[in-house]
């Protein structure tokens, strides 16, 4: 191990106390865990200035691997006490770490509402298609076709593509990447930290377990292939054709705009409502 | 506190309005909710003051994200509350949970209406009793005042804010429907005579700090985030570090702590008001809006020479277990008029066993007893 990765290690990780971590042999969390750790330390934040808040599920267990404020939470809601450490803290870098079924099944109505409602944070989802942790039950993002215990026969619902949710419930900084391209992914985290703004990146991930094992994907290496072999560069997307893109999706930053913040706007509202309107009597209150 | 939030002075105010006004005056900072009747004007009175004592308020989407909100607020280090209905509290069961489960301290209000499920939701009631007691999964200790005056609805969220500081844990106001919408009068006491409770920090270094490790009355002293400790906070069964842990021996230690932490310092928690007991035969056991018609019909009762007793719970969790197991082996009758089919009355059976005769004066919502219906009972069994 370089003494780069090792210093990292020790300047993150809770590695004395929590290690070793419950997720499985070639997990893509891990990687994803990496990626977080290294934008953290290029953007040079503070260890008492970070929130990681989750959810439930093996993206869930994440928080307690590292060394900042951790909350782990109820299944879905990581986003929603998320924004209550936020604003009632709003100096801290808070971010949520989700998985797909925790983002966009159980906690979908959270997650489209923090889109909407625009704080601070930042929201990463690990989608790996599946619920791992229980065993290998079909997601709001298991592909069409696909096997699941749940889905023994294969799956006749409808994949979410979570990050194109996330653009049209009104996130203002939407991205996605792989754990193939980690390179990448860590620039959209860096990216999606320093925006000021609710930003999300989806980060398409590997369960060879309880996912690839059931369609023909059953190692790590055969499901990052297929991640090479299918993402393609919002950049190079614009000028393909429908139908060269049927089967692919884009990875990189899919929506960066300006939006006024929740914290921002309701500062305003304080300033007015002490200015412009004294404390009265109970009922002109 | 010069921030304007302690509206000092005599006012008539209705009793959400004066729950919220209690809660300012305890030093909530942090409010979240969803609307629902009669619930609302505890939201609309939040958010209309809160901005200018420089809390915050926000609307949820629904109440699952309103009780994980004022939770992770908590965890920020603000005073928290949210404020809702027997629908909503079905809801907020999840994250009930959890905040039992991390110690972390807040107000929750439940202006009871009648119910099963959307029920009567302009009218009173009172069956969420045992749903406070018990309605999140797993075994923890609960808090659960019972206001029955606009007055009360002030004072007692004050009590349920020091209460939450100090035990750290969620508190539940368990009020109704009509103490919710009655107007009163409201006396608001200087802000230095207000007594506050907060919760205790520690005085322990980072890393010597162990936070889930119970003092001597079990609370543990609370970090927040960004104070320095950079605790971990998980609704897993946790060691004293904080750290998950799947083993029956730890669940055993937190568990038992988590309930004996509210069980043991009962007797400092609970409340009762009682009247009339030294010579009572016949004891009216009552809470909320409709101990006020039992205090009418016992006073009657009074009058008349029969000898029948008044206690009044003010904490209705805990229950007063002590206090009703002496009273059973002197007072022939207990009688408990609620809203609901029985559940004060079933948790004073318990208590009294087959020592004193169990009289459930039961509504099922809508309506208060009259204090007619109540003299009534009284007079059956107190001659």
């Amino acid at each position: 191990m370089s003494q780069g990765v090792t210093k990292l290690i020790h300047k993150y990780l809770r590695h004395d106390k929590k290690f070793p971590h419950v997720w499985c042999p070639g997990c893509g969390n891990g990687i994803v865990l990496g990626a977080l750790i290294r934008a953290i330390d290029r953007i040079g934040l503070e260890k008492d200035e970070i929130v990681l808040a989750s959810g439930i599920g093996c993206s869930g267990r994440m928080p307690v691997y590292v060394d900042f404020n951790t909350l782990h939470t109820t299944h879905g809601r990581a986003l929603t006490f998320a924004t209550g450490i936020k604003l009632a803290k709003p100096s801290l870098t808070v971010i949520a770490i989700m998985g797909d079924g925790d983002a966009t099944a159980i906690g979908g109505n959270h997650f489209i509402h923090a889109a909407r409602r625009n704080l601070n944070l930042t929201a990463i989802i690990i989608n790996n298609q599946i619920y791992g942790m229980t065993g290998g039950q079909s997601s709001p993002t298991t592909p069409y076709g696909s096997y699941a215990t749940t889905a023994p026969y294969g799956l006749i619902e409808h994949a979410f593509s979570i990050a194109e949710l996330a653009v049209t419930a009104g996130a203002p900084f939407v991205a996605r990447g792989t754990v193939y391209h980690v390179e990448t992914l860590e620039d959209l985290v860096k990216k999606a930290i320093l925006k000021r703004g609710f930003a999300v990146v989806e980060v398409i991930s590997n369960c060879h377990v309880q996912y690839g094992r059931r369609n023909n994907m059953g190692d790590p290496v055969t499901m990052m292939k297929w991640m090479r072999d299918h993402a393609i560069r919002v950049e190079k997307a614009s000028s393909m054709s429908i139908d060269d893109m049927e089967g692919k999706f884009t990875i990189g930053v899919l929506a960066d705009v300006e939006k006024p913040i929740y914290t921002e706007e309701y500062q305003k509202i304080r300033e007015g409502a002490i200015k412009g309107r004294p404390t009265g009597g109970p009922g002109h209150g | 506190m010069n921030n304007g939030a302690v509206l000092t002075g005599e006012h008539f105010l209705n009793g959400d309005v004066a729950c919220a006004e209690g809660a300012l005056a305890a030093g909530c900072n942090f409010f979240a909710g969803y609307p629902i009747t009669p619930a609302t004007e505890v939201a609309e009175r939040m958010s209309r003051r809160l901005p200018k004592t420089g809390g915050i308020y926000i609307q949820m989407e629904d109440e699952i994200a309103s009780m994980a909100a004022i939770l992770g607020a908590s965890w920020g280090g603000a005073k928290a509350m949210t404020s809702t209905s027997g629908p909503g509290f079905s809801l907020m069961m999840e994250n009930i949970g959890l905040g039992m489960m991390t110690e972390t301290p807040c107000v929750l209000v439940n202006i009871m209406r009648a119910g099963p499920s959307t029920g009567l939701p302009t009218l009173v009631g009172q069956a969420d009793v045992m749903q406070a007691r018990w309605g999140s999964h797993g075994d923890y200790g609960v808090i659960a005042i019972s206001p029955a005056s606009v007055q009360e609805m002030f004072d007692l969220t004050i009590e349920a804010f020091n209460l939450s500081e100090q035990y750290r844990q969620p508190v539940f106001i368990l009020s109704d429907e009509v103490v919710g919408h009655m107007y009163e009068k409201l006396v608001i006491p200087p802000a230095e005579r207000i007594h506050r409770i907060e919760r205790r920090k520690p005085e322990k270094r980072p890393d010597e700090y162990v936070p889930f490790m119970g003092e001597e009355d079990l609370v543990p002293p609370m970090a927040c985030a960004g104070e320095g400790y950079r605790v971990h906070v998980t609704g897993l069964t946790h060691d004293e570090m904080g750290y998950p842990h799947m083993f029956h021996t730890t669940q055993e230690r937190l568990v038992r702590r988590l309930v004996d932490k509210i069980r043991l310092n009962a007797d400092k928690i609970i409340r009762l008001e009682s009247d009339f007991m030294e010579d009572a035969k016949v004891v009216v056991i009552a809470y909320g809006c409709v101990s006020r018609s039992a205090r009418e019909a016992v006073e009657r009762a009074r009058s008349k020479g029969l000898k029948v007793g008044m206690l009044r719970l003010i904490t209705v969790w805990p229950f007063p277990t002590k206090k009703l197991r002496e009273l059973a082996g002197r007072v022939e009758t207990f009688i408990i008029p609620e809203i609901n089919y029985g559940q004060v009355a079933y948790e004073v059976e318990r208590c009294a066993g087959d020592r004193a005769e169990i009289v459930q004066v039961g509504i099922m919502g809508g309506t208060v007893h009259s204090p007619e219906d109540i003299y009534d009972v009284i007079e059956e069994f107190a001659q």
